[in-house]
């Protein structure tokens, strides 16, 4: 919210219509590096839609989306298509429903991942075909950057292993590391703690608290575990029907009507029901 | 949860049996034209007669078959339920393994034209099978590899033949001038099949492609003035060893001329085996190492997930254009060398049956095997031969043996993929290299 330093990202009066039906209304918000931003809501709130915008799946109806790029400068992202915009603005998602490379193994889909890097190396396979030092060496750093990754995830004991055949948990964090591999600034994860059990979403947690502290990358996180939420956010966003009804910091977002309302419904009568519905975070947040 | 299982069990029979009873009423059906009505010569004019046992005979035939098919695939489909195997397999072994038994068949392949020269059928087969080899190759880098299914590959292949036919009864160019001249071509058109299609996926590419295979044979059919329409283009020149042609001793410079020997009609047909030998080779020996380079993992990960490729910053566009445009590329070069080897092509050769035999290669070798691709070609090519004894019972034989092949082997006759990286010998380099340095 500081003035002074423009935000990583800037999202300005963004609206995204589908026929008559207004998925995203008007929405600013701003993502600053190495801090992890939440977006929540109730299903249907547009979470994933602002997603989309975001990585050049969808193009917004209206409004601007503006990365602070140290490179390339201000980037207007909005009418990038996904590809450039992964690329060259170097946000890198993950899917609510996990889209690995089935029958590749994790060490390929991480791999891939660094494509632009070995292609731009492997000039444009001449380099690679004839088996020149450029290319080898050039992969090889793309392997060794993939192990170092894997080791940090702790999945070097799948990393032969085709990414389709793991359990669920661990090809959720195989997707978080192929996303990691293609070295982004943004990440934005969509749900990564679904389907986990407690212990593996305890584990998330430090994952993402070591992604903004040692690797220096934002985090754009769309999560329903509160769990996970509310202990690793800097700034929470509270989306419904499409528009932001509450902007800050967990603890401002728990305790603002506006969101207790959009989740629990307006209260006939008031204070009993909320209490006892709120997340296991809130209570967890304020005891400590 | 046991419950609604048992019932399914109970109604499993029943299910079968009205399956079965469907299917023969189908046959029964279809069968009233084809069995069930018959005309005969009665005295000079044509009548119908009716064969209404052997409509049902037919009919019960497909009963049958039917209910044993059904039974085949629920038995292996729960001997695949019961052997839940995570095949743990020895990665060093299986690749030592197939480098040897790859080293065996081009043994085998340079071998044979010489222990076999006096046996024109034989060299004349292999050649045949070496053809569908090479096409089988440049169709998997679209189909095996890149997931896009072409049914109009010989699109390409007659792109390639009418290139070489063209050029050199018009302007005398070479075979080996116009090898890569018309693979440059057929890129070409490969390309222009791509880009109207990108956004196209899975069945309705495969319409696309279909009438793309379609439009290439009616132009060539319909564009007398280029092609010679349905008549083709005749005497079209063999290839030449460095200017030396394998003719009778005459005016030319011959190859028996030159090496001092008597001319022999089988120096011919062997080289030309050779030479397609070799071509298929080098395909193989490309597509090989591209699979192992970013835009070969690329192609495999388009097929596995087009989307993800997006998020990831890979430019969609380019790594599908680059796969039609090599499969076009091998595709018109295998037709170069079909037209040279023919010395006469007409449209009549590359009809959709082609592009069927040839995706069939691809599908029963197990999609994105290269090996499987050699086997399935030589299944292909040599069960229709082989069955020549049973005159025009041998279509329903080949049939017969690739439903036999889907049954039993669903992924393909080798379909197991290997990786293009392992990270057993980067954790040795990592190993060693930590080791030297003194901490």
């Amino acid at each position: 919210m500081s003035p002074s330093t423009p935000a990583l990202l800037e999202v300005s009066h963004l609206t995204m219509r589908f026929g008559g039906v207004t998925a995203i209304d008007d929405l600013s918000m701003s993502v600053q590096a190495r801090e992890i931003t939440s977006i929540i809501g109730p299903n249907g709130a547009g979470k994933t839609t602002l997603f989309n915008c975001l990585t050049g799946f969808y193009r917004p109806t209206s409004g601007t989306i503006t990365m602070q790029h140290p490179q390339h400068g201000a980037l207007r992202l909005e009418c990038l298509p996904s590809h450039e915009l992964a690329r060259e603005a170097q946000i890198l998602r993950t899917f609510q429903n996990i889209r690995l490379f089935p029958k590749m193994t994790v060490l390929e889909n991480l791999v891939v991942a660094q494509h632009n890097t070995l292609q731009h190396a492997s000039m444009f396979s001449l380099a690679g075909l004839l088996g020149l030092a450029r290319y080898r060496n050039a992969e090889e750093g793309a392997v060794q950057t993939a192990l170092a990754l894997l080791r940090r995830f702790d999945l070097m004991a799948q990393a032969d292993s085709p990414a389709g055949g793991l359990a669920y948990g661990v090809q959720r964090r195989v997707e978080i590391a192929r996303a990691m591999a293609a070295r982004p600034r943004i990440v934005c994860l969509d749900e990564p703690a679904a389907g986990l059990n407690p212990s593996e979403s305890a584990a998330l947690n430090d994952l993402l608290l070591s992604l903004i502290s040692e690797e220096g990358v934002a985090v754009l996180l769309v999560e329903h575990d509160m769990a996970v939420v509310m202990k690793v956010s800097q700034r929470v966003v509270v989306l419904n029907y499409g528009r932001k009804i509450a902007e800050g910091t967990p603890l401002e977002v728990q305790n603002d009507p506006h969101v207790i309302a959009a989740y629990l419904g307006e209260p006939d009568e008031p204070d009993e029901a909320d209490q006892k519905e709120k997340s296991t975070g809130v209570s967890e947040e304020a005891a400590a | 949860m046991a419950d609604p299982m048992a019932q399914d069990k109970g109604r499993q029979p029943r299910r079968r049996l009205t399956d079965a009873a469907l299917a023969a009423l189908v046959a029964f059906l279809l069968g009233i034209p084809f069995i069930g009505l018959t005309t005969v010569e009665v005295g000079g004019r044509l009548a119908v007669q009716t064969r209404w046992s052997w409509l049902l005979a037919a009919a019960g035939l497909v009963f049958l078959g039917r209910l044993a098919v059904r039974w085949l695939f629920e038995r292996q489909q729960a001997a695949r339920g019961r052997t839940n195997r995570p095949r743990a397999m020895n990665r060093l072994g299986t690749s030592n393994g197939s480098k040897l038994a790859g080293a065996f068949v081009i043994g085998v392949a340079v071998v044979l034209p010489f222990a076999f020269h006096d046996n024109r059928y034989v060299v004349d087969t292999a050649t045949t099978v070496l053809i569908y080899v090479m096409l089988g190759w440049g169709l998997n880098v679209v189909v095996g590899l890149a997931g896009l299914l072409d049914l109009g590959y010989v699109a390409f292949y007659a792109v390639g033949a009418y290139t070489y036919a063209l050029l050199a009864t018009q302007f005398g160019l070479s075979f080996w001038w116009c090898l890569p001249i018309a693979g440059l071509f057929a890129a070409a058109f490969g390309v222009l099949l791509g880009y109207p299609t990108l956004r196209l996926r899975g069945d309705y590419l495969a319409i696309v492609t279909l009438g793309f295979g379609e439009i290439i044979r009616l132009v060539l059919l319909n564009w007398t003035d280029l092609t010679h329409g349905p008549d083709g283009i005749a005497s079209i020149p063999r290839p030449t060893l460095f200017g030396l042609s394998f003719a009778p001793p005459g005016d030319v410079a011959t190859v028996a001329g030159a090496l001092g020997i008597d001319f022999a009609p089988w120096h011919r047909m062997v080289f030309l085996y050779l030479v397609i030998l070799g071509l298929a080779l080098l395909t193989n020996l490309l597509v090989l190492r591209l699979r192992r380079l970013p835009i070969g993992r690329a192609w495999e990960a388009m097929r596995e997930d087009e989307i993800a490729c997006r998020a990831l910053g890979i430019n969609v566009t380019n790594v599908k254009l680059s796969a039609f445009a090599l499969g076009a590329t091998l595709g018109g070069i295998a037709g170069v060398f079909f037209a040279a080897r023919q010395g006469f092509i007409s449209p009549e050769s590359f009809t959709f049956t082609e592009s069927a035999i040839i995706l069939a290669i691809v599908v029963l070798g197990g999609s994105g095997s290269q090996f499987g691709v050699v086997l399935a070609a030589c299944v292909l090519v040599l069960l229709p031969e082989l069955g020549r004894n049973f005159s025009e019972y041998r279509m329903l034989l080949f049939g017969a043996a690739m439903v036999a092949i889907m049954v039993w082997r669903p992924g393909g006759l080798l379909s197991m993929r290997r990786a293009t990286v392992n990270s057993v010998r980067e954790e040795r380099a990592v190993a060693l290299r930590e080791a030297g340095v003194p901490s």
